[in-house]
């Protein structure tokens, strides 16, 4: 019999009427479950927007049906300008970064499962925390609206680097409103983190329950208190850069636009800023904004493994180390983006140290997921599929990371696709797959029902498959001096990769295609799955104490107390299981597997 | 911390072992944001020095009337600092009267500094500067004076209007010491960034 203390715990009511219940809740769970509709619907659309793309540069006179609809000026006949592919480049990327990588894995389920692991009735600041959500949404529809513009989204990629991004129209099209739309959408969404970081922080540090000392922590707890620090302080440097750069569109100033800039034979009529500036305060928020993607699904990934091998990690302190190392170093690495900017080449070196220093904490935690894994009956499903997937994808998309941490090299690689293929296994698919990993993991808590396995495998092994054949031959592009950010190749040196790029063009549309099985089977099983038990991968921590779904208040009025941390598996016990619970005062008998 | 007033915010475990991080939730709330606000800060300070450096023709306009000045409002920045911790400890022992009155007293220093903020502005109109031309140099200069000096009198407004509805509040028993300790935290760190501003936009740059 799991103990509970009986102490009353009325923080808030439970919602009465369907608003408060469903819209303007204060709930964690709801909030964590409205942020992981709005990452459905941004990748949906990031998703559409890539393939338009990789439509483009695979058949590049190739009219796509009802392009025109969305711009007429941007895709005359269906066929997108050169301009018009940049925009949907700059707002594919924005939107997967900001509104799917960092929002997913970090404010859905960490709103939803931080409370609840930590032993918590909800969070300390409810109403920030429904506030953080409405400002997010407001961000995309915002950035969104970007699209109905007179001259569309703007084309200075998610970087939006200066003079392009500072200029205005002159720049091109979407220059203008569009990206002051862009840097408003940003500034938006940094408020909306920084909301959500107040909430994380401080549930960690005031509201675990009896018992819960850091030690007992999950580790996705960790990882989410790790980012949610990394979220405090980094948004905060992009919201007044963005502020700058509106400022210099719409009050005249010139912080980042040059002395003597002439476009189009005309003079800007702009004094004194730096280019260089932008980059040094984009690049101070974009490289943790890259961690800040990565470590939720770091430890959602530890989280799924340790419950599925059924035995506690090699070194559980290892890897919140390396987590809390990777968020640190992340800070003094971000100078490795500008080697070709223009930057003093001293301080190329001088960044390249810490670069080259932050793949040992990945190492490390790499070496111990795979050295745990070593040996272990590894329960397969799909979320530890997609764990083992998230490996393969980071240490792939790694270790192009150290051909690119020295100057020397990423001097020749850097404006070619071959940085594409990195950050988009690294950071990107690596995050999906963590994302898709704890969504087959914690779908039957949050909805109440299980997700249809076979599905999810036939799910798993097609996008995994699919983005091997995408993002690989990026790296032999980059190799063959393929550049990026062209809408088309009709160089001569270029022509001969137009087949590899058709190649990855079909892999990108079938393994888009591939994700309505996911959606079917997220749709299908939410209403006719399964119902799902309370424990239905036999995990320890607490969520897996409470009913699927939890009541509103998670522990049934009840504060939980917590005895173990949350690796006592492969543990013999009088019952018989193999684990044992946190919540469980039972102590594990000599002679199981994880002694 | 044995002030019942202080265990704010939020529902707190009610066994929790004693740990170091106990603090109340509110108050911690106001240390991260704090700590985020020094990062927009200090980007903001960053991007200033970084424009100054890489500004051949930066201006130097300040003349001793507007030095004199910005030490009269540093001066009372800081006075208004030590008043605040006088409403604190009269708000800690629980003391309304007292608590109120000095909040007040620092609530009227912060209006006359940002009076005569808003002076220091109008001098600077006066003379020509504008977001993107000054009669001195670059055009550069006015846009980073006036960003970096309107965010300090940005915060300073904000935390104005939270001394009056703080002080009014914890007058009438709305609000409790831990939202008094709040406001003079966020008061303080205004304060300790002005310390920053003074040297890097005005004493940098008095006229030769």
């Amino acid at each position: 019999m799991h103990e509970v203390s009986a102490a009353p715990a009325a923080h808030h009511g439970p919602p009465t009427t369907f608003i408060r219940k469903h819209v303007f809740s204060t709930d964690h769970k709801v909030i964590g479950i409205q942020y992981y509709h709005l990452a459905l619907v941004a990748v949906v659309v990031g998703m559409v927007l890539s393939w338009l793309m990789r439509i483009h540069l695979g058949w590049t006179n190739a009219a796509i049906p009802g392009l025109q609809a969305l711009s007429a000026n941007g895709a005359p006949g269906g066929v997108m300008t050169p301009e018009y592919y940049l925009q949907l480049m700059t707002m594919h990327a924005t939107i997967m970064v900001f509104f799917v990588l960092t929002t997913a894995p970090f404010a859905a389920f960490g709103n939803y499962f931080l409370p609840i692991q930590t032993g918590a009735e909800d969070m300390p600041f409810p109403h920030f925390n429904m506030m953080s959500f409405w400002v997010t949404l407001t961000g995309f529809l915002v950035l969104v609206s970007a699209f109905f513009v007179s001259d569309g989204p703007p084309l200075a990629g998610w970087t939006s680097y200066a003079p392009l991004s500072a200029i205005g129209k002159a720049a091109g099209p979407g220059q203008g409103a569009g990206q002051v739309i862009w840097a408003t959408a940003l500034g938006i969404f940094c408020v909306g983190q920084l909301l959500g970081a107040l909430n994380f922080i401080s549930t960690v540090l005031d509201m675990r329950c009896k018992g819960m000392t850091l030690s007992r922590l999950p580790v996705s707890a960790w990882a989410w208190f790790i980012t949610s620090c990394m979220g405090l302080t980094a948004f905060a440097v992009l919201m007044p850069a963005c502020i700058l750069l509106i400022l210099d569109h719409v009050a005249g100033t010139s912080f980042f636009i040059p002395s003597g800039l002439v476009i189009n034979d005309q003079l800007i009529p702009h004094s004194g800023g730096s280019t260089l500036l932008w980059q040094h305060l984009f690049w101070f928020f974009g490289h943790p904004e890259v961690y800040i993607a990565i470590v939720p699904g770091m430890g959602i990934v530890t989280h799924v493994l340790v419950t599925n091998m059924r035995r506690p990690m090699l070194s559980m302190k290892a890897i919140l180390y390396s987590m809390w190392a990777l968020a640190f170093l992340s800070y003094m690495v971000y100078g490795h983006h500008m080697f070709v900017s223009g930057m003093n080449p001293f301080s190329s070196l001088v960044f390249s140290f810490p670069t080259l220093m932050i793949t040992i904490p990945s190492t490390i935690v790499v070496l111990i997921w795979i050295g745990s894994l070593y040996g272990s009956q590894l329960r397969i499903n799909t979320a530890s599929l997609f764990a083992l997937g998230f490996i393969s994808m980071f240490v792939s998309g790694g270790v192009s990371g150290f051909f690119l941490a020295q100057p020397s090299i990423d001097i020749m690689l850097h404006a070619t696709y071959f940085v594409v293929g990195h950050f988009h296994m690294v950071m990107g698919v690596a995050a999906m797959f963590g994302i898709f990993s704890g969504t087959y993991f914690w779908f039957p808590k949050m909805y109440g029902r299980m997700m249809d396995e076979t599905l999810g495998k036939i799910h798993f092994w097609l996008t995994f498959v699919g983005t091997y054949c995408i993002f690989m031959p990026f790296h032999y592009l980059g190799w063959a001096g393929n550049v990026r950010r062209y809408a088309a190749f009709t160089d001569d040196y270029l022509k001969p990769l137009i087949p590899l790029h058709q190649f990855i063009s079909v892999a990108a549309l079938f393994t888009g295609a591939v994700q309505l099985i996911f959606i079917y089977n997220f749709i299908n099983s939410r209403f006719r799955g399964a119902p799902a038990p309370p424990n239905p991968w036999e995990g320890t921590s607490l969520e897996w104490i409470m009913p699927s779904p939890p009541p509103w208040n998670n522990f049934g009025g009840k504060d939980p107390v917590v005895y173990h941390d949350a690796e006592q598996y492969g543990v013999k016990t009088a019952s018989g299981a193999d684990y044992i619970m946190q919540n469980s005062p039972e102590q594990a008998l000599p002679g199981g597997d994880g002694d | 911390m044995s002030h019942p007033d202080v265990a704010l915010g939020g529902h707190h475990a009610p066994a929790m072992e004693p740990s170091p991080f106990a603090i109340p939730a509110i108050k911690l709330a106001m240390w991260l944001f704090i700590i985020s606000d020094i990062m927009t800060f200090a980007a903001c300070l960053v991007a200033y020095g970084f424009l100054r450096n890489a500004t051949p023709n930066w201006p130097r306009p300040y003349h001793s009337s507007t030095i004199i000045s910005v030490l009269v409002m540093t001066v009372i920045l800081v006075t208004s600092s030590l008043i605040m911790l006088m409403a604190v400890r009269a708000a800690r022992a629980g003391d309304r009267a007292n608590a109120f009155r000095w909040t007040m007293v620092t609530l009227a220093l912060g209006i006359l500094f940002a009076i005569l903020h808003v002076r220091e502005w109008f001098g600077m109109i006066g003379q020509g500067v504008t977001l993107s031309t000054n009669p001195w140099g670059t055009g550069l200069f006015g846009g980073a004076y006036f960003s970096v000096t309107g965010m300090e009198l940005l915060h300073v407004i904000a935390a104005l209007i939270a001394l009056l509805i703080i002080g009014l509040g914890y007058k009438s028993g709305r609000y409790g010491a831990a939202h008094v300790e709040n406001c003079n935290l966020f008061w303080q760190f205004i304060n300790i960034v002005w310390m920053f501003v003074v040297p890097l936009v005005y004493l940098m740059d008095i006229a030769s």
